[in-house]
């Protein structure tokens, strides 16, 4: 569905996205994932057709972004970072005009309905510049839906919605996501993890490491760590942890707590156990750590050489 | 054809709620209503006094296309520079619609607006007409029609062009207002002041004299295309600079 090939953008001197590659199947959910300026608004905005690329070929939904762009437009749904509305139109109003841009018949039942699609029916008849930042979100994604686009692209679509909020829109993206492809950019690492098939890590304008989010944890996780806690003092006990065979290293946490690594494979976790509670302590706690999306994707962009290790 | 119309409605229907547009069209119906008091009293006198010259609608549309030169700037500033300004530009540029048709629809939609005032102002010659015997001249008061609607067009056509270069709608206003005084005022002036072929060129640029020689009821062809020839400039202004903000 969507084709990337060696894309690359140039800003003046500045290079904002370096020979990307990459594509998207249908039914599949795509996440972007990378720091604020990495390139993942410049991909998406080259998608689009809102600008062309310094080098590179990229085809959606068959359609060359170039040369076809009138065609790819029509067959993509675009929710922008700041979601474009007009304050002074009502939700329904606003959906129709964007229905009618589209040419579709029956534009303003088909506005009803993808406002009942984003739960803003009751809505319908108010000022867009009197809806709170969740409503602006909605209904940004209810333009985007109209025309039900067999490409979904959205920036940033959670950002700035209560927990409540994000977990509504990323349930709607996942509906979607089941027939039509979806590319959706996000910093938030759990959200990747949460609705994406599949997640891109990009910084400084490149592709670092590509995978499902499964894969990346346990590409990246060699060893497994442990916390664990127990009733009163504690001294002495990362001496006894350590002893056990099995732990790779055992260091003291500053609330009491101890944090100790083995290798995966090798759960030593039963040993530590027995150990602990044979020296007389009381365990109260014993807690793995899994490695969060947040470490791998601090750890992959920290810099190339970190990249590299990483593919 | 069909987003052009899209784009024009959404626009007109934008200067309806808009506080400008309603200052805009106070400000031109006021003072056109003062001025055609007075001016019927004008013609009333001198017809006491023998009657000089026939009643005629021309006065009216001049002052109407003077207001013009004020107004049409802050018509037009917004336009293309406040979507521009509050994103919703991404919008109409990644939906599947050309950059003309955006530029036109905008420009058509303040076109039409501009038209919604003008016919306000047609209660004017019919009361005219009502008053004097046997009527005023009708060939006379098509003709400064058309060079109300050319001269509308061709402002509102440069305003929506120079609105698409900025995101900044008082950089806008300045530089359309700018625009329409070096083509109103400072072009007479200039051809006043060099002799020769350079004057020619001062003058032919300088939309008064134009305006002038259709709202007189000298219509040809030359005025004709210097509007159209305006009216082109503008849109194909504001549909480079959309372009080129796309590959910025």
């Amino acid at each position: 569905m969507i084709q990337v090939n060696g894309l690359t953008k140039d800003y003046g001197a500045r290079r904002a996205i370096d020979n990307l590659t990459f594509d998207a199947e249908q039914g599949e959910i795509v996440g972007f994932l990378g720091p604020n300026g990495a390139g993942k608004t410049t991909t998406m905005r080259i998608l689009t057709g809102y600008m062309p690329p310094t080098d590179g070929v990229a085809t959606v939904a068959g359609y060359d972004i170039v040369e076809e762009s009138l065609e790819v437009r029509k067959r993509v749904g675009y929710l922008p970072e700041t979601v474009p509305l007009y304050n002074d139109m009502t939700a329904l109003e606003y959906l129709k005009f964007m229905a009618d841009l589209r040419h579709i018949p029956d534009a303003e039942e088909r506005a009803y309905e993808t406002l009942e699609g984003v739960n803003l029916k009751d809505r319908a008849n108010s000022y867009i510049g009197t809806f709170s930042k969740g409503m602006r979100q909605r209904i940004g994604l209810a333009q985007a839906l109209i025309h039900r686009p067999e490409v979904l692209i959205l920036d940033e679509p959670t950002i700035g919605l209560d927990p409540a909020q994000v977990v509504e829109i990323r349930k709607v993206i996942r509906e979607i996501g089941k027939d039509r492809t979806v590319l959706l950019s996000t910093h938030i690492l759990s959200e990747a993890q949460q609705i994406c098939d599949r997640v891109l890590i990009i910084n400084k304008g490149k592709i670092v490491t590509e995978d499902t989010p499964e894969n990346l944890q346990s590409r990246l996780v060699g060893a497994q760590r442990v916390v664990l806690r127990v009733r009163g003092d504690s001294d002495g006990l990362t001496g006894k942890i350590s002893k056990v065979k099995g732990v790779r290293t055992a260091e003291p946490k500053p609330d009491g707590s101890v944090e100790f690594e083995f290798g995966a494979g090798e759960d030593a976790r039963p040993q530590v156990a027995k150990a602990v509670i044979q020296a007389g302590y009381e365990l109260l706690e014993m807690r793995p750590i899994g490695m969060s999306l947040e470490e791998i994707f601090l750890e992959l962009t920290r810099d190339n050489a970190a990249g590299k290790k990483a593919s | 054809m069909r987003n052009i119309w899209t784009i024009a409605k959404r626009e007109y229907n934008h200067y309806f709620i808009s506080p400008i547009a309603y200052v805009v069209a106070f400000i031109i119906l006021i003072t056109i209503g003062i001025f055609f008091a007075s001016l019927i009293g004008i013609y009333r006198q001198q017809a006491l006094m023998g009657g000089a010259q026939a009643p005629d609608i021309t006065p009216i549309n001049w002052l109407f296309v003077f207001l013009l030169v004020f107004t049409t700037p802050a018509i037009t500033m917004r336009s293309l520079s406040d979507e521009a300004r509050t994103g919703t530009l991404e919008l109409l540029l990644t939906a599947p619609i050309r950059d003309h048709e955006l530029v036109i629809g905008k420009w058509l939609g303040a076109f039409l607006f501009i038209l919604s005032i003008l016919a306000v102002t047609l209660i004017y010659p019919i009361i005219m007409n009502s008053l004097v015997t046997p009527g005023i001249d009708q060939q006379l008061m098509m003709s400064s029609y058309l060079g109300v609607i050319l001269a509308a067009a061709a402002f509102l056509a440069l305003g929506v062009g120079i609105s698409a270069i900025f995101t900044n709608q008082i950089a806008a206003f300045f530089s359309i207002f700018g625009l329409f005084f070096i083509l109103w005022f400072m072009m007479g002036i200039f051809a006043q002041l060099v002799q020769g072929s350079g004057a020619e060129v001062f003058g032919y640029f300088n939309i008064a004299s134009h305006f002038d020689a259709i709202n007189s009821g000298n219509f040809n062809l030359r005025d004709l295309v210097y509007f159209l020839s305006l009216i082109a400039l503008g849109l194909f202004t504001g549909t480079t600079a959309v372009e080129v903000r796309r590959w910025r």
